[in-house]
């Protein structure tokens, strides 16, 4: 209760007009962190507050994202010490990986919530809460070896053009932390992409052990050895190369109970995202031909970022569909085209991050579609009556 | 004519009748041709001149040109301008002129000169036309210079082709630095071009709307 008192005296100097009154924005922020808002619903009408606000929501994001966090930085230490051949033990590799994977996540948050403090109080608006989720989101879509300031310079041009140009947090088109990635993705492809960066310090390693690739098990599949894929349950237990948080799907089901139970994130997206991976798997298998169309359609499920992008990128409530069917086709075409986009395009041995940024671009669409076709429908009942 | 209003004829296309960033017209080419430095520079060259003087040759023939056939008329001058600007290119710089390959060509379709024709030329005398034309093919090369720098000195580290970022920097020799392989796609260049409107806009708020 100290510090609610500490709040309450500093109030009046942050207010408008107050001594410190441009700090406004940053005030009010700190101030709605560490409390509930005062504001309650107008006596008129028939509204009322939840007491889950947006900060609390994101809360919840979090916590569902770490089970994967964590386990991200403890593979990142096991396949550093695999791919160096050296036993170690568990703490030591977990440390390892936390010390990899800290930095990356410092560096997400100071640049980001320094752009948007900046911008809220320009102007003077509510800082958003939403760069605290993206902030954790981002580290966990790149490889561990990315150069920090091409990191930096990816969440400036996500956050500034991908948001702020928009209105800030709620008006943005696509999703800021998977355009963060593509960023990166097309402006420094070397970074990114081969079968090199996926593990810590094997790009410039010395002492490489015998045997070891680097190789994900998509790039595997993209060239047809699908004799190298790792044991499945490897790859659903997660411990394969890969971006530091996707490749766990058993860590990142966990964090899916926990934002379906909780209703933050809507589990139409998921479900029909998987079942849209599933139809153009199936679709491949009975098309046959290569090694790769005839694997089993659910191995596309566990390899890749597909369980991250599901759960976490696709079902962001700002750029996802708004609409109940909207939801169904939205997610449905999220899977069709990442498989297909695995499949059938050479170049990208990943289609997860495309596939979502394209159907954001699509979302508002399908909404229209959906509104206009139940308008269409109350219509006809109301002529026939 | 008052040289004020001569002034001020030349100097609305770098400010608030800019022809890319307010009226956005030429946005094609700007996108096309800013990968380089050199390039873009030979292109606002050529522009200007070709808006110059297509300005300048209808301004003369403004009171003889019919009504109904004045667009075939412009067409056939800009055109004109269009093959001799190409073929001193050809002759004298031959590699930019290969660089910019069917851009120098598509000057004819450019929006700009048909507007200034019809804005302005149809209805001024020779001299204000002239400078008419000369500005706004200015103002439409400066900030095809400006996008270029950008986009050269960040995509290939080289301004004009001459190595800006120093070579140490680079990860192939033991540095930090990559270059950034967007900023040489053309989408890179719309945002660019964006922010550029963006700066303007907050430093000219007569353009903001309301």
């Amino acid at each position: 209760m100290i510090l609610k008192k500490i709040v309450e005296k500093l109030k009046p100097t942050f207010s408008k007009g107050g001594k410190l009154g441009m700090f406004h924005s940053t005030f009010e922020a700190f101030e709605s962190f560490l409390f509930v808002p005062e504001t309650v619903a107008k006596p008129k009408g028939s509204h009322i507050h939840d007491s889950i606000d947006l900060k609390r929501t994101m809360s919840v994001v979090i916590m569902a994202v770490m089970p994967a966090m964590l386990f991200g930085m403890w593979n990142t230490g096991y396949q550093h010490f695999l791919s160096i051949g050296e036993e170690v033990s568990f703490i030591d590799t977990f440390f390892y990986g936390f010390f990899k994977v800290l930095p990356l996540i410092i560096v997400s948050y100071v640049v980001g919530l320094a752009i948007e403090f900046t911008s809220a109080q320009i102007r003077g608006h509510e800082v958003n809460e939403g760069y605290l989720v993206t902030g954790i989101l981002i580290p966990l879509i790149m490889p561990v070896d990315v150069p920090l300031w091409i990191l930096a310079l990816a969440i400036i041009f996500a956050v500034i053009i991908g948001k702020e140009i928009f209105g800030g947090t709620g008006m943005n088109i696509w999703n800021p932390a998977l355009l963060a990635r593509a960023f990166v993705f097309f402006a420094y492809p070397s970074k990114i992409s081969g079968d090199k960066i996926w593990v810590a310090g094997l790009e410039n390693a010395q002492n490489v052990a015998d045997g070891f690739s680097g190789a994900t098990p998509l790039s595997f599949a993209a060239s047809n050895e699908i004799d190298k894929l790792p044991d499945t349950m490897d790859m659903f237990l997660g411990i394969i190369p890969g971006s530091i948080g996707e490749t766990s799907t058993i860590a990142i089901l966990l964090g899916a109970a926990l934002l379906i139970f909780t209703g933050i994130a809507s589990w139409k997206i998921m479900a029909s995202t998987v079942a849209g991976a599933l139809c153009v798997g199936f679709l491949a298998n009975a098309l046959g031909g290569t090694p790769y169309l005839e694997i089993p359609a659910w191995q596309h499920l566990i390899m890749g970022g597909f369980a991250f992008g599901a759960v976490f990128m696709a079902t962001d409530p700002v750029t996802s569909a708004q609409t109940e069917t909207g939801k169904w086709i939205y997610g449905f075409f999220i899977g069709a085209i990442a498989v297909i986009i695995r499949l059938f395009n050479p170049g990208f041995p990943e289609g997860m991050m495309m596939a979502i940024l394209l159907m954001n671009t699509f979302a508002p669409l399908i909404d229209h579609c959906i509104v206009q076709a139940n308008i269409k429908k109350r219509m006809k009942r109301k002529s026939i009556l | 004519m008052s040289s004020n209003n001569g002034l001020k004829i030349f100097t609305t296309p770098f400010n608030s009748g800019n022809p890319v960033t307010v009226l956005v017209l030429g946005i094609c080419s700007a996108l096309a041709v800013t990968v380089k430095l050199q390039p873009a520079f030979v292109m606002a060259i050529s522009v200007t001149i070709v808006t110059g003087f297509s300005n300048l040759i209808i301004s003369f023939l403004r009171n003889t040109i019919p009504n109904s056939i004045r667009i075939i008329v412009q067409l056939l001058v800009i055109a004109t301008l269009v093959i001799l600007v190409n073929e001193v290119l050809k002759a004298y710089v031959y590699d930019v002129s290969k660089q910019l390959s069917v851009y120098v060509g598509l000057i004819i379709t450019n929006c700009i000169l048909m507007g200034r024709l019809e804005a302005f030329a149809l209805g001024n005398k020779p001299v204000p036309s002239f400078i008419d034309g000369i500005a706004n093919g200015a103002g439409y090369g400066i900030i095809l210079v400006i996008v270029a720098f950008f986009r050269e000195l960040f995509g290939s580290g080289t301004l004009f082709g001459i190595q800006i970022i120093p070579e140490s920097w680079y990860i192939a020799n033991g540095g930090f630095y990559l270059n950034n392989g967007l900023i040489i796609l053309p989408p890179m260049a719309l945002i660019i071009l964006g922010c550029i409107i963006w700066v303007h806009r907050s430093i000219n708020k007569e353009l903001q709307d309301k």
